[in-house]
């Protein structure tokens, strides 16, 4: 298959480091990058820490590229635009504006949208935190110097939240639905520790608790929630998850069932491959069907669906990686986690918030997470990637700990 | 090929020391330890690949 005419629909980490890899192979033909925000692509972590903090210039948030200048890379700039529809026949992308954008090859990267809360659409003070523009509104929220903050959702983006409001000493009540925070990402046992480390910074934790109301005339005035109890707030911030971008895809014949459904290269059709947070696939790795929202993922995908697309199609097995800064803490987590797992503490002391632990599943380790200890993390991270046998993986740690 | 970190962004996440051990390498003090400020041509890719992961952008190559 010859290619001339690539389409990236996605001005994203995922789209620009698929368009990187798309010329490091030697590609040489047209790329076409749509986004819908007006922004080129921007670094999506520090909008939950050093942007909200006001220590860090929302412009330093533009991604670079590290064999030299972005302008090298001969890319041209569909940025404000969305595209609305795919037509897999005629080898086209349709825009907002009614314009066909022909292709014969299509990286899909749309990524993924904040869920809202119903009911809230009227109310001021009422935020999510996805894009640039969200973070910067959030920021100058905070900085306009609220009475109290309420996080609603405790995963990675709520927990990083709270843990900037408090650190401009801002009252946070941080409230979350499932029994810990980052219960999906960590399990109950270390999700604990988060708790912990929260409530040692002096957040109003609720945990087993829903929000069934959120007050207020023109503006949020308060929160009531499941257990009976009644928060005067003055600024939200939900963070109950997202939903991967496949509406524009919707009849067009790829496969949607919570994300664009490849297969194990990341292929969704001849000519079409997927990546980052819009994107399921099989991991032969651990034999699971994921679909990740991680940093890391992103640009690991990226790279590999713009191999696949090149014709270089190799199963992408990657050990999931993400970490997420709050306070002075460092989490980092290599590989898989759940409530399900054997978890041991192989180094340090969960109550010093300072230590790794490992996950195990029917006999293998499967994650590494590590607490203020990215050397051991990152070290240990192989025992992953190797699926060490449980009983080894814990001698390894006892040896070289 | 001269590598440049800037500590003032480097937050020791030590995704280079994975890419690239012969180069980086963070230590149990949680700092990153650049082994080699002018490693040889053919760990090139090693260290571009050190850069590309890094979550703060605080690897540059020059040259």
């Amino acid at each position: 298959m010859s290619l001339d005419r690539i389409v990236i629909v996605g001005a994203s980490l995922a789209g620009l480091r698929a368009a990187e890899e798309l010329r490091a192979r030697g590609y040489e033909g047209g790329i076409t990058v749509v986004g819908d925000e007006p922004h080129r692509p921007y670094d999506r972590p520090p909008l939950s820490k050093q942007v909200l903090t006001g220590t860090m210039d929302p412009a330093a948030t533009a991604l670079v590229v590290a064999s030299g200048s972005i302008d090298d890379l001969g890319l041209e700039w569909r940025l404000g635009e969305s595209a609305t529809g795919l037509e897999l026949e005629e080898r086209s992308v349709l825009l907002g504006g009614g314009e066909r954008l022909g292709f014969d090859g299509l990286v899909i990267a749309t990524g993924a949208s904040p869920r809202r809360l119903p009911g809230t659409d009227h109310l001021a003070g009422v935020h999510t935190l996805r894009t640039l523009d969200d973070s910067i509104a959030i920021r100058d929220a905070l900085a306009a110097g609220p009475q109290r903050v309420a996080v609603v959702g405790a995963g990675v983006i709520g927990a990083e939240v709270a843990a900037c409001a408090r650190s401009l000493g801002i009252e946070v009540s941080l409230i979350e639905a499932l029994a810990v925070p980052l219960e999906r990402s960590l399990g109950l046992e270390m999700g604990a520790v988060v708790a912990d480390l929260h409530r040692a910074h002096g957040v109003d934790v609720h945990l087993g608790v829903g929000v069934v109301l959120i007050e207020g005339s023109d503006r949020v005035e308060r929160l009531c929630l499941s257990d009976g109890s009644v928060l005067e707030v003055d600024l939200v911030v939900v963070g109950i998850g997202v939903s991967p971008n496949t509406e524009w895809l919707e009849g067009s014949g790829l496969t949607l069932d919570n994300g664009i459904v490849c297969d194990a290269t990341c292929l969704a059709a001849p000519g079409v491959v997927a990546a980052g947070d819009v994107a399921r696939w099989p991991n032969e790795r651990f034999a699971e069907v994921m679909r990740v929202e991680h940093w890391a993922n992103a640009i690991e995908m990226g790279e590999h669906a713009a191999r696949t697309l090149l014709g270089d199609a190799q199963p992408y097995t990657p050990v999931p990686w993400f970490w997420s800064d709050q306070y002075d803490r460092k989490i980092q987590l290599a590989g898989l986690a759940s409530s399900d797992d054997i978890v041991e503490v192989v180094s340090g002391r969960l109550e010093d918030h300072r230590f790794v632990a490992f996950y195990g599943r029917a006999g293998r380790i499967v994650g590494v997470l590590g607490m203020n200890q990215p050397a051991k993390v990152m070290r240990w991270r192989s025992l992953v990637d190797n699926a060490s046998s449980w009983a080894d993986a814990l001698a390894v740690a006892a040896a070289s700990d | 090929m001269r590598i440049v970190v800037d500590y003032d962004l480097c937050e020791s996440n030590a995704l280079c020391m994975t890419a690239a051990p012969e180069v980086f390498e963070v230590r149990d003090d949680d700092f990153l330890y650049v082994l080699q400020d002018e490693p040889a041509e053919e760990l090139r890719a090693k260290v571009e690949e050190a850069a590309r992961r890094c979550p703060k952008q605080a690897i540059v190559i020059e040259g």
